[in-house]
């Protein structure tokens, strides 16, 4: 269930302006990688190029190779719609569907798919909350509407609603950011779990966070404001945290910056 | 309302730490705004109550006077000595014409707004809008000429398909004559109500927000799927409020109906014969000839379309309001 990501020569655009340049780089299956930058190098511009999310926007355009094992992402005649069945998403900002219940939210995706019997869906459901580790909190309200429940408690059911359609990869763009201590610790933890099945790739700015759940750690810089972001290094997480091989990576992540 | 508590005035700028100065300033400010608001608020209800009293009472004399049933009876001779006047037909002719309208113009309007908001690339979209801003500013007598002049001579075509393939349900039996019927009217008002409740809807969903249509695409979704999961649960209520301004405009509608039906005191078992009225047209269409009474008469008959008016839009307050917890508006 878990496929590995494989990017070279990637350059993105907003109109004519280019947002991150040139960019390469392996994602492992079965792991978290890990993307940290200052704001405004195109983190999020990345993740969204990874399953084609980043050409709905105006303007949005990207050139390059996105390699899904050994499929390529942007080959002609691919479907923006099928890669991101396959690659699913959770955005900075807790977005259930408000006008459907929490059930209906964690059908979505299968019932997209065409998925349509009641106890199929019934069961992964139950399954999709259980491994967002949100069953517990809502098994008696599964009828009521998703925007009732917490902050943290709708970024899990978005974690729920993303996984129960079992993707290859999932993205993940500052999950915790609107969260408090302890609904960004579930949702860590949610994470480590996660990773025996799933690629895992998300963007942090919390240091702590990127060391805590990453296996792998990539960051980016720009060169000045205006300038395209860059992929500066990918390492392990712990050389990156204890001995990165550029000096931009240690002044950044010691605090040092700019 | 706010105005009534000097602390909520004070803002960002006036912290307690200076409040000398700045209370003089703002107080007089805020007490001739105050009297200003009170005032014309005041005015407002006094003026309405007054119209409302009269009307009422007006309405009171003619039907404690009429000699037929007000509610129910076909025929309408408020000049009469006694007189005699109902408006089952006006309710039948009013009701009808604007669901016909609202059956045929909503899913229409509907579909238009999506396609500027969400299909159609920018450079169609904004023109397109344009075009429809400027229709519904087109006055509703010059929809009226064009209809008596356009619509009832060209409908005759479609009556005649209508009635080979539904005569035998007898709602569009149709047995020859000008096409000015309900049916005629219904559509003329579709056309008219067309532009402000795409105008509406298209704001309605121009403001759906990005967030949810991203976790749609993000899943896997159409552009089709995004607007059935996100955009059109979301735009749900506007829709309705939308339509209400459609159906209020129809309801309420004069000259229009006026040009394109001819008149008269029956109800038709079809739609597509000539007759029936509605009562803005037969208000229209009677205030002029019509004596003390016949007017009082027609002043009863405009409060029960008030009164209709009022139960539409409260019924569609109650829809709205039955899935406000899904509405989103807290998300
Ligand atoms: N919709 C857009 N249209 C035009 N430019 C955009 C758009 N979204 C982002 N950008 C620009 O692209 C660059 C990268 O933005 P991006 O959101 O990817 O940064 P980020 O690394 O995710 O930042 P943050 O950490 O603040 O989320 C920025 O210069 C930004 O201004
Ligand atoms: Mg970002």
């Amino acid at each position: 269930m878990a496929k590995r990501i494989d990017v070279s020569g990637l350059t993105a655009y907003y109109g004519n302006f280019r947002a991150i340049d040139d960019i390469s780089m392996t994602v492992e299956p079965r792991s978290v990688t890990a993307f940290i930058g200052p704001s405004g190098c195109g983190k999020s511009t990345f993740l969204r190029t990874l399953n084609r999310m980043h050409e709905v926007t105006a303007g949005g355009r990207v050139e390059g190779k996105v390699m899904l094992d050994d499929e390529d992402l942007y080959g002609p005649g691919v479907d923006p719609v099928s890669v991101r069945r396959t690659i699913g998403m959770v955005f900075q900002r807790p977005n259930p569907f408000p006008t459907m219940s929490i059930y209906d939210n964690v059908a979505a995706g299968l019932r997209l798919n065409g998925e349509h019997r009641k106890k199929d869906l019934d069961e992964v459901v139950e399954r999709s909350l259980k491994g967002a580790n949100l069953w517990n909190e809502v098994k008696d309200r599964l009828n009521r509407p998703g925007s009732g429940l917490s902050g943290g408690q709708q970024q899990r059911l978005c974690i729920a609603r993303a996984i129960a359609v079992e993707p290859q990869v999932l993205l993940m763009d500052e999950p915790c950011s609107a969260l408090d201590p302890i609904s960004t610790l579930a949702i860590e933890d949610l994470i480590g779990e996660l990773k025996s099945r799933f690629t895992i790739v998300i963007v942090t700015h919390n240091m702590q966070q990127a060391a805590r759940v990453s296996d792998r750690t990539a960051f980016f810089n720009l060169a000045e404001v205006g300038a395209p972001g860059k992929l500066v290094e990918i390492d392990d997480t712990e050389r990156i945290f204890s001995n990165p091989s550029v000096q931009a990576t240690e002044d950044y992540i010691s605090g040092r910056f700019g | 309302m706010a105005i009534e508590t000097p602390s909520a005035t004070a803002g960002p700028t006036g912290p307690p730490a200076s409040p000398a100065s700045a209370k003089g300033a703002t107080r007089k400010g805020d007490r001739i705004f105050l009297g200003l608001s009170r005032g014309s608020g005041i005015t407002l209800l006094v003026i309405m109550a007054a119209i409302a009293v009269f009307l009422t009472w007006r309405a009171a004399l003619a039907i404690s006077a009429d000699e037929a049933s007000f509610l129910t009876s076909f025929e309408w001779d408020a000049n009469a000595t006694p007189p005699r006047f109902g408006i089952a037909v006006l309710a039948f002719g009013t009701v009808v014409s604007s669901i016909i309208a609202m059956v045929l113009a909503v899913p229409v309007a509907v579909g238009i707004a999506l396609f500027i908001s969400h299909y159609a690339p920018r450079k169609l979209a904004t023109p397109l809008g344009y075009v429809i801003d400027l229709l519904a500013a087109v006055p509703s007598i010059v929809y009226g000429l064009w209809g008596a002049l356009f619509l009832v001579p060209h409908l005759t075509g479609l009556y005649t398909w209508l009635d080979e393939y539904l005569g035998w349900t007898h709602i569009f039996r149709y047995e020859g004559g000008a096409a000015r019927s309900l049916f005629t009217v219904g559509i003329l008002l579709a056309i008219m109500i067309l532009p402000i409740v795409t105008n509406v809807s298209r704001e309605v969903f121009r403001q759906s927000p990005k967030m949810q249509e991203e976790a749609a695409l993000a899943l896997g979704a159409t552009r089709w799927e995004v607007i059935r999961m996100s955009v059109l649960p979301f735009g749900r209520s506007g829709v309705i409020s939308a339509s209400m301004l459609g159906l209020g405009r129809a309801l309420g509608e004069t000259m229009a109906v006026a040009t394109v039906l001819s008149p008269s005191f029956l109800i038709k078992a079809s739609l597509l014969q000539p007759g029936g009225g509605t009562f803005a047209q037969n208000i229209a269409a009677g205030f002029k000839e019509a004596g003390g009474m016949g007017r009082d008469a027609l002043i009863a008959s405009g409060l029960v379309l008030f009164v209709i008016t009022l139960l539409v839009n409260g019924a569609a307050r109650l829809i709205i309001a039955r899935r406000k917890e899904y509405s989103g508006a807290n998300a």
